[in-house]
């Protein structure tokens, strides 16, 4: 029987706030253990949450761009359990009223288009963090405890792990065009836990679900999510039942593995927080948040498209980072022809960068830089592949291009007379070639070019040299 | 001269008039607590070198040209309100060593003023309780007759002012906590209006019906506790945005005409015959002001106590999560993170806290929500309205305090019910959110204060401080003091 799988995405984004959801403390990564916290965020006995409105801003932007209803009157919740880094022993979450439900968001996979449907999106607090060591002991760092967090939960319209990858690379995308999140699966500022479900194609029914967390890169989405549905189907065909639980993926092994079975599930006993009013959002307030949206992933690469005539696959690839996209337009705004320039970053600049691990923020390279680059070989003073190489120059010293060509004598040979001169020592170094060509082996043509190339060092005009060759050959 | 016997507002001007100083005033409040403390235990906490420091300070400010109402005032704080680098137990072993590194909001404003500490009173454990007798610590007795309870869980506040021991105080009110020991200790007892005093600071016990109010020894002194510590705080996200008023305007106000209501369901079948009659002699007294009683009905009433033990515990369950030996207080070593949970909270909490924690629990759990929870939410509902309704007809209500005077020490404390039941006519009040005052209006045969309680309509504190005024001043009840 062949089985399709039913999967949803329970995604967690830390938000990019400069302090905490209910206190003033620092959000700031990386500081030392319990140098960013107060006895709001310590749990002491006595003291209030005081809810962060830049936090419920972000939410509710959040909620805008993924076409949710933002609901006028939500609640916070407390969620119930007892863990060491939760140090109240409930975390303020959201449970009956979220603040924004029914949206969605569009995935293109195989070129269809497709709505991912987003059940709710959430505000809550984070949890610290537990550190253990060798003495036996365990440590409590409480520096991420409060850290404003959003949860986005979608419906199980996801089909396949590479929809689940695209889906959160989409989410990503709005998220850091927002500005609301940077985004960073590896540091934990975006968490993804998946539930998923295998059935017959066709049916209708949802079979049991598990739930995988701990999916911590943008590889293991797919990688966790396509071993997941094999156990699954493996079960089914072996006549075995998949039972509900949670599943730890473990990255090294490449497997998931039961942590916990619905038995021993908690039962937060949510109830509504009686420390927060119940928040209000006026109609004014998501007015004004809508006029200073930025514009989002989808209509930019529609305008990319219009606009700069880009093929669909170039506009969304330049898209996927705002900052790229800004490179882009940038580099065109100064003169760079738009297919040109969306070329040289597609195939050098991310070439480059990934190899860097580098984002486009994080490097030295300015659009004026290549923009001056593609304007060398425009103007026939240098050829492609050369540019090639000064860009690699430029890239990694930040010397303009122009100089790195005088410099390193690379301007492009497009006088007749020198590459006639070249043209004829391959002549006299080849004649057994030259006579097969005599002969009617045309397709030597290539190597008779070829030869003059390596012999100018790259540098003649490779558009003359074809000419000359052709026609010298032919007047032989 | 006997300072400590004065009132808040006596105290108040001769401080300001320099008729006497903070420094003669605490020496002459220390000296009485020396004296009485021993048999009344209201304490858990003296703060007596503190207190001269404050003193000094007080001093200092009014030297400065900067008097305030509570400079140099002896007042007392109970041991659930955070005070900075003050250990702060609510009488529970679980926090038997906590100082908090915070000030509460209420304490921040006393401070302002240059008040001075004389302690911090005992309490039932976390507020939990009616008659101080669950403290983790000591019995407080009633100064009154020191074989009966103080009432609770403000006990310690409460029998504090009424013998003397400080000049005023502060309790907390989750269910009556204020008002029941007020009118056991023949004090005046206010809880205002939910939202109307921060509680920033004040350990939750049930964190949708705690309020802070003052105990003090005459209306005017509850009045004048008001005008400093009501107001909006941005750092209690549940306070009213609502200004503060002169809560001492009204008094001496002219009452007449006035409508209180008189619930029938407060006078029920079996209730103590001198509460009764003492209450009705203080409605007379009313009448004979000018105001006009008028029956009225408060329906759901007798779901009160149901409704009130499911919403106070299940927020206790969670409120008190967080003592958990992990970050502060008690901590018992345990061979693993869960046996050190269970071995902290089984040796932290008192049996009454403990029971609490489990029918909160247990009212919130998956399957039992809805059952409980859920329809206690509801009833809530219904009773704030029959409130609302009732005051659309009548200014304030007028009930008893309490169905009975201060109980036996140990008479109750084995037979939860019974204690639970002593809160009967205070609970709706928290329900609702409304203010009530609880003043003297006479006593038992056996010599016991019994209490009237004065309910209003949200924030019409000053309604309330002005009939109880006027009624204080038509009696004699607020001059008796207990022979101790
Ligand atoms: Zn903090």
């Amino acid at each position: 029987m062949q089985y399709e799988a039913v999967i949803g995405l329970e995604v967690h984004a830390q938000l990019l706030t400069e302090s905490k959801i209910f206190c003033g403390c620092s959000t700031q990564f990386g500081a030392e253990p319990n140098t960013q916290v107060c006895p709001v965020c310590l749990g002491m006995p006595g003291v209030l949450p005081v809810l962060n409105r830049k936090a419920l801003e972000y939410t509710i932007k959040t909620g805008l761009a993924m076409n949710c209803k933002i609901s006028p009157y939500s609640r916070f919740a407390r969620k119930n359990y007892f863990y060491p880094d939760l140090p109240k022993g409930y975390q303020i979450s959201q449970y009956e009223l979220p603040l924004c439900e029914d949206g969605y968001l569009e995935i293109i996979t195989d070129g269809e288009r497709r709505k991912i449907r987003i059940k709710r999106i959430h505000l809550e607090e984070d949890a610290g963090k537990n550190i253990h060591d060798l003495s036996g002991y365990s440590f409590v760092d409480f520096n991420r405890t409060g850290v404003p967090l959003m949860e986005i939960v979608s419906e199980p319209d996801i089909k396949t792990p590479k929809e689940a990858a695209l889906y959160m690379k989409k989410l990503r995308a709005i998220l850091r065009y927002l500005g609301v999140c940077d985004g960073n699966l590896e540091q934990g500022s975006l968490r993804c836990d998946a539930n998923v479900s295998v059935r017959p194609v066709g049916s209708q029914e949802y079979g049991v679900k598990t739930e995988i967390k701990n999916i911590n890169s943008f590889r293991f989405v797919e990688k966790a999510l396509e071993y997941e549905i094999k156990r699954q189907i493996k079960l089914i065909n072996n006549g075995e039942k998949i039972i509900q639980e949670t599943r730890l993926w473990d990255s090294i092994t490449g497997t998931t593995q039961s942590m916990r079975s619905k038995e021993e599930a908690h039962d937060y006993r949510y109830f509504p927080e009686p420390d927060l009013a119940p928040v209000v959002v006026s109609s004014d307030w998501i007015e004004k948040i809508k006029k200073n949206m930025p514009e989002l992933p989808d209509a930019k690469i529609e305008r990319f498209i219009k606009d700069y005539g880009l093929p669909a696959y170039d506009a969304e690839i330049l898209t996927e980072e705002k900052s790229l996209s800004e490179w882009f337009e940038e580099a065109v705004r100064l003169g760079g022809k738009p297919k040109e320039i969306a070329n040289w970053i597609m195939v050098e600049l991310l070439r480059i960068l990934n190899e860097e691990n580098k984002d486009i923020t994080e490097c030295n390279f300015k659009p004026s830089q290549l923009v001056e680059l593609v304007n060398l070989v425009d103007k026939g003073i240098i050829n492609r592949n050369i540019a090639k190489e000064v860009f690699e120059e430029v890239y990694k010293t930040g010397k303009s291009a122009e100089f790195i060509v005088k410099e390193k004598g690379l301007t492009q040979i497009s006088d007749d007379s020198v590459i006639i001169e070249a043209i004829k020592q391959v002549m006299d170094k080849n004649p057994k070639e030259v006579d097969r060509f005599k002969n009617g082996e045309e397709k030597l043509i290539g190597f008779f070019v070829g030869q003059v190339m390596k012999l100018t060092k790259g540098k003649a005009n490779p558009k003359l040299v074809n000419e000359l060759v052709l026609k010298i050959l032919k007047e032989q | 001269m006997e300072l400590h016997k004065l009132t808040l507002t006596e105290l108040s001007k001769m401080i300001n008039r320099g008729e006497v100083r903070p420094h003669e005033v605490i020496i002459d409040v220390f000296k009485r607590v020396q004296e009485i403390e021993p048999k009344v235990k209201a304490y858990i906490t003296l703060t007596t070198d503190k207190a001269y420091e404050m003193a000094r300070d007080a001093e200092n400010a009014i030297f400065a040209g900067k008097r305030n109402l509570l400079t140099g005032i002896p007042i007392a704080i109970k041991d659930n309100i955070c005070t900075k680098g003050i250990l702060t137990t609510c009488a529970s072993k679980i926090l038997y060593n906590f100082y908090p590194p915070y000030e509460s909001t209420v304490t921040s404003k006393l401070l302002k003023q240059k008040y001075i500490l004389t302690g911090k009173t005992n309490m039932d454990e976390f507020a939990m309780g009616s008659s101080t007798e669950n403290s983790g610590f000591h019995i407080t007795r009633n100064p009154w007759d020191l074989e009966r309870v103080p009432g609770g869980s403000s006990g310690g506040s409460a029998a504090a002012v009424a013998a003397d021991e400080c000049i005023a105080a502060l309790g907390s009110d989750t269910g009556g906590s204020i008002r029941q020991p007020a009118s056991f200790c023949g004090v005046v007892g206010l809880k205002p209006t939910y939202g109307r005093v921060s509680r920033f600071g004040l350990v939750a016990f049930a964190s949708s019906l705690d309020q802070i109010g003052p105990i003090t020894k005459s209306v005017a002194d509850s009045a004048l506790m008001m005008n400093v510590i009501a107001g909006h705080d941005p750092m209690d996200s549940t306070s009213a945005p609502i200004e503060s008023t002169d809560f001492r305007e009204y008094l001496g106000h002219d009452v007449k005409g006035l409508k209180i209501g008189i619930p029938k369901e407060y006078f029920i079948e079996g209730m103590d015959k001198e509460v009764e009659e003492r209450i009705k002699e203080a409605i007379n007294q009313l009448e004979s002001l000018g105001c006009i009683p008028v029956e009225i009905s408060l329906p759901h009433t007798e779901y009160a106590v149901a409704t009130y033990y499911i919403v106070a515990t299940s927020e206790a369950s969670s409120n008190l999560a967080r003592y958990d030996g992990v970050k502060y207080g008690l901590r018992a070593q345990g061979n693993d993170l869960l046996d050190m949970y269970m071995k902290t909270r089984s040796k932290g909490f008192g049996a009454e806290v403990k029971r609490r924690i489990m029918l909160g629990t247990y009212s919130l759990s998956a399957g039992y929500y809805d059952a409980y929870y859920k329809k206690a939410l509801q009833v809530r509902t219904l009773i704030k309205s029959d409130f609302e309704k009732a005051f659309e007809n009548v200014d304030f209500i007028v009930t008893p305090t309490a169905p009975s005077p201060a109980f036996k020490i140990g008479e109750k404390i084995d037979d939860p019910l019974q204690m639970y039941l002593s809160d009967i006519f205070t609970i709706s009040i928290n329900l609702a959110g409304v203010p009530a005052i609880s003043l003297p209006c006479g006593f038992s045969g056996k010599g016991l204060p019994i209490g009237l309680q004065i309910i209003g309509k949200p924030f019409d504190e000053a309604g309330i401080l002005q009939l109880a005024y006027a009624y204080e001043q038509s009696m004699p009840w607020h001059k008796m003091k207990p022979n101790l």
